[in-house]
């Protein structure tokens, strides 16, 4: 059927081809519309368009206002002005005729009519209550037609304060004899309900009359209702369960008449809203779950696979019995469901696997487990929505164990994308995942301006619903961990913590009572391990917080104490201070603690005008004009032949760290404004600034989480490059031979590190991270080590070949952290196609730091692809040697290198070649370049090519394969722009060199 | 809830666009711009589902499409409808359009909107779906069209 369509639909080009005999036929040629539509389509330009149809809309205007025109010809007006309105033009001077259609026509321009207002109109419309008399009165007809128009429109908009008008005579209905006004009805009922819910209260006895209806669709219907009703209030209706499931195993049973049937599946969609229905009844409810396991195990079982529809069915077959409550022979019938969907070569029903999959990894990590290969599969699927549901699923089954390996994959599609949606999302949780972990192992040690960071990326940005909603998982997230064992949080993690809530917690004021944040920071207060500074910044939370009475009460208790109890510190007692007196006075917090200025970023006077009327009084009163540090110190050298540069010094530069980053720091910021005398306002000010550092990217995630990497040890060892004897081709000293390796050991290696920690053994460290923050800090320090070693222990880096200066090798690094002292050597294996020249092996790697090794490869033989692997052993001091594995598949595109000769020895080098090879490539388009002068320069960008000469519509370019310092094999590419494409032929001394290359050009030509 | 219904060809240009919540007109437009844009870059051989426009709502919606070769029928609904279920769903009512106009093109929709849409409003009314049963909704619309030839005559 589709085939026909589809042959149909092909066919239209010729049709629009504007000889328009074909067209000219299904309309008459006098036809306005026939000429209106005639017209575009013969446009070349959006401004001409606009020209047309403001000329179409002229005519329109005359024409309705016309006293001749008929109802008739208002029709066929009408269906213009939809027309132009579907382009995008207003017609609106249009809207008041067709609601004279609908109210005086025909019924056939009635219906008209009713579409026009339909399509012109909204809820909030006046106009629309022009036609409650018209709908009312047509809703009385007896025509069946206008009934059924009329209940049309009404679903689709209709005035809320007017729906008492109509309700009385909509709810007649329901007792229609025809079974499609009872339909029709039902759903505009329904329609009422979601608009205005009280106004249908009292009809929730006729909704079960009508699911209890004899027509099956009119049940159907009002199944709409129950499914919205239910998900809203699953309590109140867990008596229909038996209705409901006894309805399921009728359809399912082939009990409805054979009309229902679509392609011989009785009624599916009727089928996937009951069991929806089931599954928002069922959920955490064993007594109802236990009703529908038969019926769910029935529907489960009748579903063969044969058509699409019925793959829907299963779908939200494994979704109901993964909500409700568990049976495991249930679910394990349902995983095997998942499994053919995730293996199934249909597209659509991957994708929806992956989904099914990303719903039950969250109750069951380990089902993952069987499709490991299948994900990674996915990883690289061409596709990118199955990319980013994949994603989505690892974002599941994130624990301490692969997080590295995950948010690695994350950014790497996040280099790759470049839709806005995908990017916010994806940084979101990229965030989410690395700030938690890397807060809480770096902790301390890590540079300050990735807390900072991290706060901007928080704190930036328009306020859409995506960052709202990332404040608002941190906000929850934190409170969680705060809810735990505090002691061994790092304090800058804590310092983040307090900022955030501090900031954003008036997001979940809804949902919790105000006093809980503050109590919880005032426990963090209590605690011996917090230090002053965190406590600074726990007080300055504080102070964004004292809103309810509740938190005023704690914020004083709190303040007496610092202030009375006689804490030491000048700055903690400055910080109670000031939150003593906004917690007494109401007013003055009303003015520094706006309630809805907290989103806008304040304007700061960096002149500080503010201050001008107290400088003049000074200045009047005698005090010295203020001197610029600058301009101190050039008086102070000229007073004194002594040089002060280290005392001179040391003022410009507590100045400037003062600057944009530090100016978070409450510890800093109550120095300066108790200098001030304007602490309360100026502390405020500086405490609620946005922040706005420009010029710094906005992709946390990425730097802050390569920072890391480095500030986890204190210093790497330093690069020596040493030949080494270990390093050889020879077998490695494992059990394990690693040479030979099948060509799927590095998916492998990738799974083994995405799904590390989901076995058994480790089945409590499930995802999210608050808990997996604990289990990593524990992990660290119990026996497990090993898989700690092995998620720090970062897959190799390649220090690819763009450089110039050490363009003569392929350096190969990695880098091996580890956070206990432990013992490593390592040893790398090189299959024949390429060998290694040099590296350093592996010392002693301490506690916290890193090691980096370097080693440096070449090809022997060209070849597309070729596999680096090796093993890397370690030993703790006391304990049993262990071994790792790692792979890499290094490309021919890593060994290549410009060539760069001129034209003429192009030439005789040409004809002294004797391997070649011809293939018609794809032309690279773009805007600004010649085909050919862009194709080029793909390749010379993807593949290190040296374009020699463009000439005309033919090109050349040649490279070298890397074989050790200025050695190299080269390869030569003519090419030629023949009709559309380009006609590549390449001479090369070696055998495999240009049909590896070839290769790589044509990958490179397709990604571009 | 199917949020709107929306169908264009392979330059974007739009052939019926049916709105079941109120965007402003604006909106409206650039919902089918982008739409056009997300749904006309992709491959024939990947999946009929997209998430994520920026526009109709976020993370909650996605996009379900299907493509007879020269125009796309988008879906936009919300995340209590089936994927499967809706990408059936446009088969239907493409097999109807079939059936209704003899053999449908590309042209039968743009001369004759107002037919398209009352087809459309006995399959999906007010956003809900209210017949998936192709001869029932031939049955509904034959029955108008019996009285639009009884009105000619007269």
């Amino acid at each position: 059927m589709s085939d026909v369509v589809e042959k149909t639909l092909s066919a239209l080009p010729s049709l629009l081809s504007l000889d328009s005999q074909a067209g000219a036929g299904k309309l008459s040629p006098s036809s306005k519309l026939g000429n209106l539509i005639k017209g575009i389509t013969e446009l070349t330009s959006k401004h001409e368009e606009e020209t047309l149809i403001k000329k179409e809309l002229e005519s329109i205007k005359e024409q309705v206002a016309s006293p001749n025109t008929t109802m008739r010809q208002m029709k066929e007006i009408m269906v213009r002005a939809i027309y132009c309105e579907m382009l995008g033009y207003q017609a609106s001077f249009s809207y008041i005729h067709a609601i004279k259609l609908a109210q005086q026509g025909s019924v056939l321009e009635k219906r008209v009519g009713y579409l026009a207002v339909s399509l012109f109109l909204n809820e909030t419309d006046e106009f629309l209550l022009l036609l409650v008399n018209t709908v009312l009165k047509d809703l009385q007809s007896t025509n069946l037609i206008e009934v059924c128009m009329a209940l049309t429109v009404v679903s689709q908009m209709f005035p809320k304060d007017m729906i008492p008008a109509i309700l009385p005579v909509v709810e007649e209905k329901l007792t229609h004899p025809k079974e499609i006004i009872r339909r029709k009805a039902v759903l505009a009922l329904y329609k009422f309900y979601l608009i205005a819910p009280n106004q249908v209260q009292h009809i929730h006895s006729k909704f079960r009359k009508a699911l209890c209806d004899k027509d099956p669709g009119v049940m159907t219907a009002s199944l709409h209702i129950y499914l919205q009703l239910i998900k809203e209030n699953p309590e109140s209706y867990k008596d229909l369960t038996g209705s409901m499931v006894t309805i399921l195993r009728q359809v399912v049973g082939g009990k409805l008449p054979l009309d229902f049937n679509y392609h011989s599946v009785p009624a599916p969609w009727l089928q996937i809203q009951l069991l929806r229905i089931l599954a928002y009844l069922g959920k955490e409810d064993q007594g109802t779950s236990e009703m529908m396991y038969d019926v769910l195990e029935e529907s489960l079982r009748r579903a063969e696979m044969n058509h699409n529809i019925t793959y829907a069915i299963l779908f939200e077959c494994v979704k109901t019995i993964y909500t409700v409550h568990p049976k495991s022979q249930l679910l394990e019938k349902a995983a095997e469901c998942i499994g053919n969907f995730v293996l199934s070569p249909k597209i659509n029903l991957k994708y929806l696997g992956l989904k099914a999959l990303t719903y039950v990894v969250q109750q069951d990590a380990n089902l993952a487990l069987p499709h490991q290969m299948t994900i990674i599969e996915c990883l690289d699927h061409s596709d990118v929505i199955i990319k980013r549901e994949t994603l989505e699923l690892l974002f599941r089954i994130t624990n301490a164990q692969n997080v590295t390996v995950i948010v690695e994959k994350m950014l790497e599609f996040l280099r790759l994308t470049c839709d806005d949606y995908s990017t916010i999302d994806l940084v979101g949780k990229v965030a989410e995942l690395t700030m938690n972990s890397v807060f809480s192992l770096g902790g301390d040690v890590m540079q300050p301006d990735i807390p900072n960071n991290f706060l901007r990326l928080l704190a930036e940005g328009v306020d859409n619903v995506e960052d709202r909603q990332l404040r608002l998982f941190a906000v929850d997230s934190y409170v969680s961990l705060l809810q735990g064992e505090t002691a061994k949080l790092p304090q800058r993690f804590l310092q983040v913590i307090s900022w955030v809530l501090g900031e954003y917690s008036y997001l979940r004021e809804e949902e919790s009572d105000p006093g809980s944040v503050m109590r919880l920071l005032a426990r963090l207060l209590d605690q011996r391990h917090t230090s002053t500074e965190t406590r600074s910044w726990v007080l300055g939370a504080m102070t964004k917080l004292c809103s309810s009475p509740v938190s005023v009460a704690l914020a004083r208790d709190v303040c007496e104490r610092y202030l009375y109890s006689g804490s030491l510190n000048t700055v903690l007692r400055q910080k109670a201070q000031e939150l003593m007196i906004l917690s007494q006075d109401t007013k003055l917090r009303a003015r520094v603690l706006p309630a809805e200025g907290r989103l806008e970023s304040p304007e700061v006077d960096s002149s500080l005008s503010f201050l001008d009327g107290y400088v003049s009084d000074a200045l009047a009163a005698g005090a010295a004009p203020y001197k610029s540090p600058h301009q101190r110190q050039e008086d102070l050298v000229q007073e004194k032949a002594l040089s002060l540069e280290p005392y001179g010094l040391s003022l410009p530069v507590s100045l400037s760290s003062c600057s944009i980053t530090d100016r978070r720091s409450p510890t800093l910021l109550s120095m300066s404004s108790g200098l001030s005398g304007n602490s309360t306002e100026l502390s405020h000010q500086e405490g609620s600034t946005t922040l706005k550092l420009e010029g710094v990217k906005r992709v946390w995630g990425k730097d802050g989480y390569l920072a890391q990497q480095q500030s986890a040890g204190e210093t790497p060892t330093p690069l020596v490059e040493l030949p080494s004897p270990l390093l050889s081709p020879q077998s490695p000293p494992s059990q394990k031979p690693s040479s030979g390796l099948e060509p799927d050991q590095e998916k492998r290696q990738l799974a083994s590190s995405l799904f590390v920690g989901l076995g058994s053994h480790n089945s409590v460290c499930l995802v999210r991270l608050p808990s997996t923050v604990w289990l990593f800090i524990k992990n660290c320090q119990s026996a497990n080590q090993s898989n700690v070693v092995k998620s720090l222990f970062k897959p190799f880096y390649i220090n690819s070949c763009q450089s110039k200066n050490h363009g003569s090798f392929v350096k190969v690094s990695g880098i091996f952290a580890a956070r206990k002292s432990c013992q490593t050597d390592d040893s790398c294996c090189f299959p024949p196609q390429i060998s290694c020249i040099s590296g350093s092996p592996l010392k002693e790697v301490k506690g916290h730091s890193v090691s980096v090794c370097l080693h440096t490869v070449v090809m022997k033989r060209a070849s597309v692809q070729v596999e680096l692997a090796g093993l890397l052993s370690y030993q703790r001091p006391l304990g049993q040697p262990q071994a790792a594995q790692f792979s890499l598949s290094l490309s021919l595109k890593h060994f290549l290198r410009p060539l760069t000769v001129s034209t003429g020895d192009y030439g005789k080098m040409w004809l002294s070649f004797s391997h070649d090879l011809k293939q018609n490539l794809r032309l690279v388009t773009t805007e600004h370049q010649e085909p050919l002068t862009a194709t080029l320069d793909a390749l010379k960008g993807k593949l290190h090519l040296h374009v020699v000469d463009i000439i005309g519509s033919e090109g050349i370019v040649a490279c070298r394969l890397l074989q050790g310092p200025g050695q190299g094999q080269p390869c030569l590419l003519h090419c030629r722009v023949h009709a559309d494409s380009l006609a590549v032929w390449l001479r090369s001394p070696v055998p495999e060199l240009p049909d590896s290359l070839l290769y790589h050009c044509q990958k490179a030509l397709t990604e571009t | 809830m199917i949020k709107a219904i929306l169908i264009f060809n392979n330059h974007g240009k739009p052939r019926l666009s049916k709105f079941y919540e109120h965007y402003s007109e604006d909106t409206e437009q650039q919902i089918i711009r982008e739409t056009f844009h997300l749904v006309s870059k992709r491959d024939e051989n990947v999946c009929n589902f997209l998430e994520g426009g920026m526009l109709i709502g976020g993370s909650e919606n996605k996009l379900i499409y299907r493509h007879y070769a020269t125009l796309y029928f988008v879906f936009c609904v919300d995340s209590s409808e089936s994927e499967l279920g809706i990408l059936d769903l446009i088969q239907v009512f493409v097999e109807t359009l079939d059936k209704c106009f003899e053999n449908v093109c590309e042209l039968d929709l743009i001369f004759h909107v107002d037919k398209v849409h009352n087809i459309l409003a006995e399959m999906v009314m007010g956003g809900m779906v209210l017949e998936t049963n192709m001869n029932e909704i031939i049955t509904q619309v034959d029955a108008q069209n019996k009285m639009e030839k009884s009105e000619v005559r007269l």
